[in-house]
């Protein structure tokens, strides 16, 4: 059983600022949650970048050729229909169903990828310390295992870099 | 945090190093021309057709930095703040495009097969009552003085800031490119009917104006990039860091799809329906020019669709410059297609040294009267409410 230790920012460059200073004094951030993405948290808190662009990728590839091929079988080998006498492989006209299908698998593999990556998906309980996080709330995430400090010690960085509401909660994660 | 320390700019400086260049480049126009002239003795129409294709593409660099900039403003955008003196000085060119298309109406005759009304040709007669030359004319001026008139107007707030700022000018700047943008949607598309699509007069296409507009925006957007890019490593423009260059890297990359999206919406439909006065100009196109009408389509978009999709590619300065030449490339190429099946003919249109020297005089004038634009301000705005966010800011 470890304890985690949460403090709220009500402005967006507080919380950069904050950020900094607890890791100038080396205490190490789990998380950070807010209610919308912040230019230049990621860089401060040496995120890996997002690998969602690669499922992008390889699911519209995908799709993509899923889309021509499945319309080069129907119409030269399933059923082949004459169509304004246009030849069988009419390769112009696949174009915009193969298009919207790199779409529609990009979009479907990312939203899914997404959901299930970050714990969204359905019947899943969201985990929120705090209901201010989904308004305007910025929160700071220090769970006492990370660091080699006590608890005290981290409620006393966390409101020395400026946070409201510090709170600590026990977790069993 | 550091990055919004606004670093001094060099100032710039239009230094002898630079025009002699400049005078080089301009002195292989003018003998690539007199070449085509004189050696190869090349056909009225393929000198006209040169010269209207490069005077063209002079006003789409001008005209795209224009619209880019106005579209900015009009979003109340703040990046672009520390490059818009780039698209300032790009976008007065617009008067001086107007005079090298001027130069190029003497041989309207030999582009225009509209302008022979002796001919007596049903379609023409019928297409008259706005193809003729006094009504070409009216509309040529109504556009270079209306564009001009934007671009000098919304300059002139901008230099003036630098040195009264004034909270109204930020106001004045988004509603004048406002009324602009209302003018441009008009306009752009008119003029493309005007100067490219009646050059093959008999056949029509109702997306061609945006056809022309997206070509138009990427061409410019490239020229953008590179000047950017240059700018960055002389150090006069200090603050533009990779942020703005993946930006811009983004819109080359979007606007490049963007561009292939028109191009197959305008050809498919015409293929599939196979009407004979509209698949004539296909036709022309693929039986004399098959191996270009392939190439257009590989550089202007699966090599910057395949080249620019991952974030480092947008983000890696020279290797963006390099892409952003290939494309302006490719879109002289699609000027090239535009124009010269119709105007020149297949037996007479070639890719000579006419065609390929022949930019560089247009090149050389377009730098000369940029650095001149560009040197008579600072390089950066001066007490723009949005400098300090546009040098700090980052992509997610």
């Amino acid at each position: 059983m470890s304890s985690i230790v949460y403090g709220h920012f009500t402005d967006e460059l507080d919380l950069l600022d904050a950020v900094k200073e607890l890791q100038e004094k080396g205490i190490k951030i789990a998380d950070v949650r807010t209610p919308f993405p912040v230019h230049g948290l990621d860089t401060a808190l040496n995120l890996r970048r997002s690998r969602l662009p690669k499922v992008a990728f390889i699911a519209g590839a995908v799709g993509g050729t899923l889309g021509m091929l499945f319309q080069i079988w129907v119409f030269t080998v399933g059923w082949p229909l004459n169509i304004g006498g246009k030849p069988q492989l009419a390769i112009p006209s696949f174009i915009p169903v193969a298009f919207e299908l790199t779409v529609l698998f990009a979009a479907f593999a990312m939203g899914i990828a997404f959901l299930l990556r970050s714990n969204l998906g359905p019947g899943q309980i969201p985990d929120i310390l705090d209901e201010d996080v989904t308004n305007d709330h910025f929160q700071v995430i220090l769970s006492e295992k990370n660091n080699q400090v006590t608890e005290p010690e981290l409620i006393e960085a966390l409101k020395a870099a400026g946070a409201l509401d510090v709170k600590h909660v026990n977790s069993t994660k | 945090m550091e990055k919004q320390n606004i670093q001094e700019p060099v100032p710039f400086q239009f230094n002898q190093k630079i025009k002699k260049w400049l005078l080089i480049a301009a002195g292989i126009g003018l003998l690539a021309l007199l070449w085509g002239i004189l050696i190869t003795q090349a056909p009225a129409s393929r000198i006209w057709a040169n010269l209207w294709m490069n005077a063209l593409m002079f006003l789409f660099l001008g005209l795209g930095a224009l619209f880019f900039w106005t579209v900015n403003s009009l979003g109340e955008s703040t990046w672009q703040i520390n490059f818009q003196r780039v698209l300032e000085a790009m976008a007065l060119t617009i008067p001086f495009a107007g005079l090298f298309l001027i130069l190029a109406f003497p041989g309207m005759g030999s582009i225009f097969e509209w302008t022979h009304t002796e001919h007596h040709d049903e379609i023409l007669s019928e297409k008259s009552a706005y193809l003729n030359i006094p009504f070409w004319m009216v509309r040529f001026a109504i556009y270079f003085i209306a564009w001009s008139f934007f671009a000098f107007y919304l300059r002139k707030i901008s230099v003036k800031n630098d040195f009264e700022p004034r909270e109204t000018y930020l106001k004045k700047t988004r509603s004048t490119s406002g009324w602009f943008m209302v003018f441009f949607a008009v306009s752009s598309s008119m003029a493309a009917w005007d100067w490219l699509m009646s050059i093959d007069a008999h056949w029509f296409s109702t997306l061609y104006g945006w056809y022309i507009f997206s070509g138009m925006f990427v061409s410019a957007l490239s020229v953008i990039i590179i000047i950017t890019v240059a700018f960055k490593k002389f150090n006069i423009l200090p603050n533009v860091n990779r942020e703005h260059l993946h930006d811009l890297g983004k819109f080359l990359f979007g606007f490049s799809i963007f561009w292939a999206y028109l191009w197959i919406s305008q050809f498919l439909l015409i293929w599939y329906a196979n009407i004979p006065e509209e698949t004539i100009y296909y036709i022309t196109r693929k039986e004399h020019f098959n191996d270009l009408f392939y190439l257009n389509v590989g550089i202007n978009f699966l090599f910057p669709f395949l080249a620019l999709m991952t974030r480092n590619a947008k983000r890696q300065t020279t290797y963006l410059a390099i892409i952003a030449l290939v494309v302006l490339l490719g879109h002289y190429l699609d000027l090239y297609l535009a124009i010269f099946p119709g105007a020149v003919g297949h037996e007479a249109a070639s890719i000579g040294l006419l065609e390929i020297g022949l930019p560089f005089f247009y090149l050389a004038a377009f730098l000369t009267i940029f650095f001149v634009v560009f040197g008579k301000a600072k390089p950066v705005p001066q007490n723009h409410p949005y400098l300090i966010e546009s040098s700090s800011y980052e992509n997610i």
